[in-house]
């Protein structure tokens, strides 16, 4: 089975990220990038299939400065092949500009099943997984949390989560493309030593490959919501603050 | 392209889910805003029983088909795409769920409509849309004018008010022909897992004590349990928590899990992501303990206390036992 | 007739006595030639430096009985067996040898003053011994000593050897009495009691030689069946201590050259020394006894590790000298997960008490790290060690807190502390994570920067160029990470102008001084933060303006006491404050851990736990008598006993003191209103 997976790198929100002077965009003085979580839990059950029923993983991922450290990473996991997509694209990416790089890409390098997090905390315009798959018309579900290849040949089972703890049990015919909420289990460690043999020996492809120019959405300006606007805050010691919501349960009525 | 409102329904286990409404409420109110109609599109098998709780609808698409009994993606969307082509509306609202969220992409595409997800705000401004969107875990909020153009746009459950869309009406009902064997979907649904039987259903408990990561270990839960039980409440906890086994699944609130309304409920470690916010944040009141002051939790709540909730947590705990023992003195 | 020197004649069945003996011989040879054999199936690895520093080791530990004296009440009686059991090595061979060649002069205990009446003596004491030991053995039955068939046959043949000793020693004096001036006070006292038979004197020869051979017979056996035995540990101990750790304590060996294979497991890529320790052990249990993960309900167990080791090299290991199974590696199950489980391996917390006590001076922590190292490279971490790991990794902390906000604890400080990447300073303060980033901690930093300054001492930090130095995270296996944190600190290190090194945290300050040899070559040294409080405080830099009238009792930090041996710093810095010590009955080298080391703060609770170290020892402060604080010098001590006391309840009973808050505290650098008051939840500052 070939399973395609995509990595997108997002801003680490440990580092906090500030607003730049346009009042348009993220400053990226003040980012440091890391692997979307999502997308890290698609390349995890990419592996655990691959595990189960053998196969090729495949991990693409847009160069924008840092991404070769992530994409080795996966080789290091367990990834058989990476590849690094140079679009010439001065910053990330919004979804609907990557979906346009990497349809041309899979349609010259099929793949039976391309997975990839259901969402990242810099998506604006929606699943990255739902708009690939609308350009290469190919079926899409999203919020997945297990994959099974099926009984019947070229198909798997997927579960897909709904509120209330519920969850629908689908069945795709391949290829298909599928966006992940979570893996079957965390994904794994690899440890350092490893890494670093990795870092030294990893072969990781480069295609080049032209800038799509779709039409992006204007963000006419972000801003930041005002700290604890909303939230009456409470002050003094524990001891304090511990009569304080006492005093509010009581208020309440809702003290047995 | 037109001036109108598409919203499209959602429903799950035979109810219409209140994003349905919230889209309704809103839908109306920028159709309204922008001088066109507010047309929902119903897919569904005996999706025909909803359209008298549409009346804040204009008009109401109904497409009725044993595949559109349960939402699958690839059906629901081959069928939704060409319609929408076709009618050309100036916005299509969907919930960003896992019924919406997977549409949003699909349609873009095929459709070649642009698209945004994560709205929060939404209004029509001299025939101009402008919507609000959050990213970045809800630390930055994005603006955006909307394009002139067929947009898709997908809303957080809990940004709109769900009583906006619960009017009384008289909308046109047109059923919509589907041909049998159509939709021709690759995807096919197979059963519905439930969840695990739960000890406590706390969608019905007045008194939730909320725990996240700050909790830091399993054994400190205890101490939420011990609050809960003086309150007579119950725990529950946020999607990290869950997922490290410490609480069964039954008890996870947000966009996956529970969506809660109780009298009172009590965050404790909770951080404040989205996705659990959206799950918690229409209670009655909420009061937030965490030691990040700008944690998003404090943007809901109505009471915050940045302090440590493994200190705190003790000394409340008390405070409740004496309050009580002097009250049923 | 065989001539002999012996006045007694030669002892019959003389023939029958060589082929035994051969035979005995042969066995004892055979078995010992097949032990080392095994050995040698071990990596290599250097243990030949500096001779006379270890014969120097055998000669405490093992003659003198060093460790063993330590738990007088089993000590005694086995430091008697044991000088016994030499005592009768050379009595006996010296017998036996005589037998063998009766017409050499061979200095036996029929004629020798000194040995003979030493031999006498210590039958007796032996057999004292053996009778205590065998109380305690199975009246009192302590735990972690199992009582098998093979201890209680040697046991019992010991006692039978020197039973027999005694009375054929009696016989012998009766048919050729001693000469005058020498003393055989049991033999004589027997002989005297013998020669009151007459039938028993008439044929006293007889007699002698009829207990003669029985005593010769168990020598012969013992000779054949030690190596066999747990008695093993005879023959085993004395190499054992002779190839002991020389280097530091606080050095974990790196690993062996192939960096794709990580740690151990197979037996062959454990070391020859390591292997030697499960030849070693005596399964005495002391290390059991002593290990704080074992006594609250953890799986660890230091004995079962060495037990589980040999029980796989004794299994295993002749396939694998053979290689004449089908596979090259013998079919050798994998260690862990058959005999050891991932558990037993993670609930370490690396105090070392166990090596510390072990009398054979075995070193349990280098199996169990390298253990751990296989683990890790194969991914088998859980969730919170391996989030912790890469937080390490991407953050330089185990708190996933940004780098930038390393120094945020100095915004509470109405000055800046020198730093030292910009400027020289005489002294480095090497902070640790948990000093800059727990919420709990930075109010303690805050006074000891207080105190240094009102001290004059010319320091400095890292600001954000500090990284978690990497000893835990060496100790947790991941030997990689540790590789990566030390290069990134020895990079900014040696662009840092400095003289001296400390640590407020007892864990850096192990790796700094143990493991980052490029720092110690002479130029810098590394200090405790106690050690030059101690040194400011005797000198008069500090001056205790209010002595502190506490009760106050003190926690010896692992990798500060039997780590590095840092036992009288602290307590000169608490006696110079005025504080009333008591000490707890676990100090020094005794101290139990809190249980924190070893990444074990960063890991869930493995296992039914009844009370954990941290709970347990806050109880053994709280027993004594109007104690008021427990003072700790070491971060990971503060949170963790800080936590047990909530959990315990004993917040009411006493509170937790850093030294450099009672040093603040007593030479006016913090308000007393602003200690912490037993009773009080400590204020997050």
């Amino acid at each position: 089975m070939k399973i395609a997976v995509v990595l997108k790198q997002v801003p680490d929100l440990v580092e906090g990220l500030e607003i730049d002077v346009s009042g348009k965009a993220v400053d990226p003085g003040t980012v440091r990038y890391i692997l979307s979580e999502s997308d890290d839990h698609a390349l995890e059950e990419a592996l655990l299939i691959k595990e189960r029923v053998g196969g090729q993983v495949e991990v693409y991922s847009v160069d924008t400065g840092d991404a070769k450290e992530t994409l080795i990473t996966a080789l290091a996991k367990g990834a058989d092949h990476a590849i690094l997509v140079n679009a010439e694209l001065e910053s990330s990416p919004d979804n609907h500009t990557a979906a346009q790089v990497f349809a041309p890409i899979f349609r010259e390098r099929p793949f039976d099943l391309l997975l990839m997090g259901v969402r990242a905390i810099d998506d604006l315009d929606g699943s990255l997984g739902g708009l690939i798959a609308g350009l290469l018309d190919l079926p899409y579900v999203g919020l997945i949390r297990k994959v099974q290849v099926g009984a019947e040949p070229r198909s798997v089972v997927v579960e897909k989560e709904f509120p209330g703890g519920y969850a629908m049990e689908l069945a795709a015919i391949l290829p298909a493309v599928l966006g992940i909420q979570a893996a079957e289990q965390p994904p794994r460690y690899v440890p350092i030593t490893r890494l670093r043999q990795m870092m030294k020996t990893a072969v990781v492809e480069e295609l080049l490959v032209p800038t799509p120019h779709p039409h992006p959405l204007v963000v006419e300006r972000l801003f930041k919501p005002e700290e604890g606007a909303g939230a009456a805050m409470l002050s003094g010691s524990p001891d304090q603050l511990s009569r304080q919501i006492a005093d509010l349960i009581v208020e309440r009525h809702l003290l047995r | 392209m037109n001036k109108d409102v598409v919203v499209v329904a959602e429903h799950f286990r035979g109810q219409l889910n209140e994003i349905t409404f919230e889209l309704l409420g809103k839908g109306r109110e920028v159709a309204q805003g922008l001088g066109g109609k507010l047309i929902v599109f119903l897919l569904g098998e005996g999706a025909h029983r909803f359209t008298g709780e549409l009346g804040a609808a204009d008009r109401v698409w109904v497409a009725e088909a044993p595949e559109f009994r349960e939402f699958v993606s690839e059906a629901y969307a081959s069928w939704i795409g060409p319609k929408l082509k076709e009618a050309a509306p100036r916005l299509v609202l969907l919930g960003s769920t896992s019924v919406g969220l997977d549409l949003l992409g699909l349609l873009s595409t095929r459709c070649g409509f642009p698209c945004l997800d994560t709205c929060v705000r939404l209004e029509a401004k001299n025939g101009a849309v402008i919507a609000t969107s959050q990213v970045y875990g809800g630390k930055v909020f994005a603006e955006v004018l909307l394009p002139e153009e067929t947009t898709l746009v997908a809303a957080v459950p809990g940004s709109f008010a769900p009583e906006a869309g619960r009017v009384s009406g008289n909308p046109e009902v047109h059923a919509l022909t589907v041909p049998p064997g159509q939709p021709a979907s690759r995807v096919a649904f197979r059963k519905l897992i439930e969840p695990p039987p739960g000890d406590v259903d706390i969608t019905r408990v007045s008194v939730l004590v909320g725990v996240g990561r700050g909790m830091q270990n399993a054994e400190n839960l205890s101490l939420a349990q011990d609050l809960s039980a003086a309150l007579g409440g119950a725990v529950c906890a946020s999607r990290p928590v869950i997922d490290q086994g410490w609480l069964p699944l039954t008890r996870q609130v947000g966009k996956s899990g529970m969506k809660v309304k109780p009298k009172l409920y009590l965050a404790f470690g909770i951080s404040g992501a989205p996705e659990h916010l959206e799950g918690m944040k229409q209670s009655e009141t909420i009061i937030a303990v965490n030691t990040d002051p700008g944690a998003p939790i404090f943007s809901v709540a109505h009471y915050g206390a940045v302090v440590d909730a493994l200190d705190l947590l003790p000394l409340l705990i008390e405070e409740i036992h004496n309050l009580s023992m002097k009250k049923a003195s | 007739m065989i001539p002999t020197t012996s006045r007694l004649g030669p002892v019959p069945g003389w023939a029958v006595l060589w082929i035994l003996f051969l035979l005995a011989l042969g066995i004892f040879l055979w078995r010992v030639v097949f032990l080392v054999r095994l050995l040698r199936l071990g990596r290599a690895e250097d243990r030949f430096d500096h001779i006379p520093a270890r014969l120097k080791r055998v000669v405490v530990y093992v003659l003198g009985q060093r460790r063993i004296l330590d738990e007088p009440l089993v000590g005694i009686p086995h430091a008697l067996i044991f000088y016994g059991f030499v005592v009768f090595l050379l009595a006996t061979s010296g017998m036996l040898l005589q037998a063998l060649l009766p017409g050499l002069s061979i200095p036996t205990a029929e004629r020798n003053r000194v040995l003979g009446p030493l031999v006498d003596i210590f039958a007796v004491l032996v057999l004292g011994g053996l009778a205590v030991s065998s109380f305690r053995r199975y009246v009192i039955r302590p735990a972690g000593l199992q009582l098998t068939f093979d201890a209680a046959l040697v046991n019992t043949l010991i006692a039978a050897l020197m039973v027999t000793y005694l009375l054929f020693e009696g016989f012998r004096l009766v048919a050729l009495p001693a000469e005058t001036g020498v003393w055989f006070p049991v033999g004589q006292w027997l002989a005297g009691v013998f020669s009151t038979s007459a039938m028993l004197r008439a044929h006293a020869l007889f007699f002698y030689h009829l207990f003669w051979w029985p005593h010769t017979l168990i020598f012969l056996f013992f000779l054949g069946y030690l190596p066999q035995s747990k008695h093993l540990h005879l023959l085993a101990a004395p190499f054992s201590a002779f190839f002991s750790q020389l280097g530091p304590l606080g050095r974990l060996p790196a690993p062996a050259g192939d960096k794709t294979q990580l740690g151990a497991e197979r037996l062959e890529e454990f070391t020859w020394r390591q292997l030697l320790s499960a030849f070693a052990c005596a399964e005495c249990g002391r290390c059991e006894r002593t290990c704080p993960s074992f006594q609250c309900g953890e799986p660890c167990s230091p004995r079962q590790l060495i037990h589980n080791l040999k029980e796989q090299l004794l299994h295993y290991g002749p396939a694998l000298l053979e290689k004449v199974r089908a596979t090259a590696d013998g079919g050798e199950l994998a260690l862990i997960g058959n005999l050891i489980s991932p558990q037993e391996l993670w609930s370490c917390t690396t105090c070392l008490a166990c090596s510390v006590r072990c009398p054979v001076m075995n070193e349990h922590m280098s199996i169990m790290v390298d253990l751990r190292r296989r683990l890790v490279e194969r991914g088998e971490v859980d969730t919170r060690l391996e989030e912790a790991l890469r937080n390490l990794a991407r953050y330089g902390n185990s708190f996933g807190q940004s780098e930038r906000k390393r120094a945020v604890w100095t915004q509470g400080l109405d000055f800046k502390p020198k730093d030292a990447r910009k400027e020289p300073v005489e002294w480095l303060w090497y902070l640790g994570e948990y000093a800059c980033y727990h919420p709990a901690l930075e109010g303690i930093t805050r006074s000891l920067a207080r105190v240094l300054r009102a001290a004059e001492v010319d320091y400095g930090i890292l600001y954000e160029a500090e990284r978690n130095s990497g000893n835990d995270t060496r100790r947790v296996g991941e030997e990689g990470l540790f590789e990566l944190l030390r290069e990134k600190n020895l990079a900014t290190l040696k662009k840092t102008r400095f003289s001296n090194l400390f640590s407020t945290d007892p864990h850096v300050y192990n790796t700094l001084k143990n493991e980052y040899p490029e720092l110690n070559h002479g130029q810098h040294a590394v200090y405790h933060y106690t050690e030059l409080l101690a040194s400011l405080l005797e000198r008069g830099r500090l001056k205790v303006t209010r002595k502190l009238p506490y009760r106050v009792t003190y926690q010896d930090p692992c990798y500060l006491g039997r780590y590095n041996g840092v036992y009288e710093a602290p307590r000169r810095v608490l006696r110079a404050l005025g504080v009333k010590l008591v000490e707890m009955p676990r100090s020094r080298g005794d101290s139990l851990c809190c249980g924190g080391g070893g990444g074990r703060i960063w890991m869930e609770e493995i296992g039914e736990v009844h009370s954990r170290p941290s709970e347990s020892r806050v109880r053994e402060a709280a027993a004594l008598e109007n104690l008021q604080f427990l003072a700790v010098a070491c971060p990971k001590d503060y949170v963790m006993f800080t936590d047990a006391l909530k959990t315990t309840g004993l917040e009411g009973r006493l509170a937790i003191k850093d030294l450099s808050e009672l040093v603040a505290e007593a030479t006016g650098l913090s308000p007393v209103a602003e200690s912490t008051r037993p009773g009080a939840v400590p204020v997050v500052r």
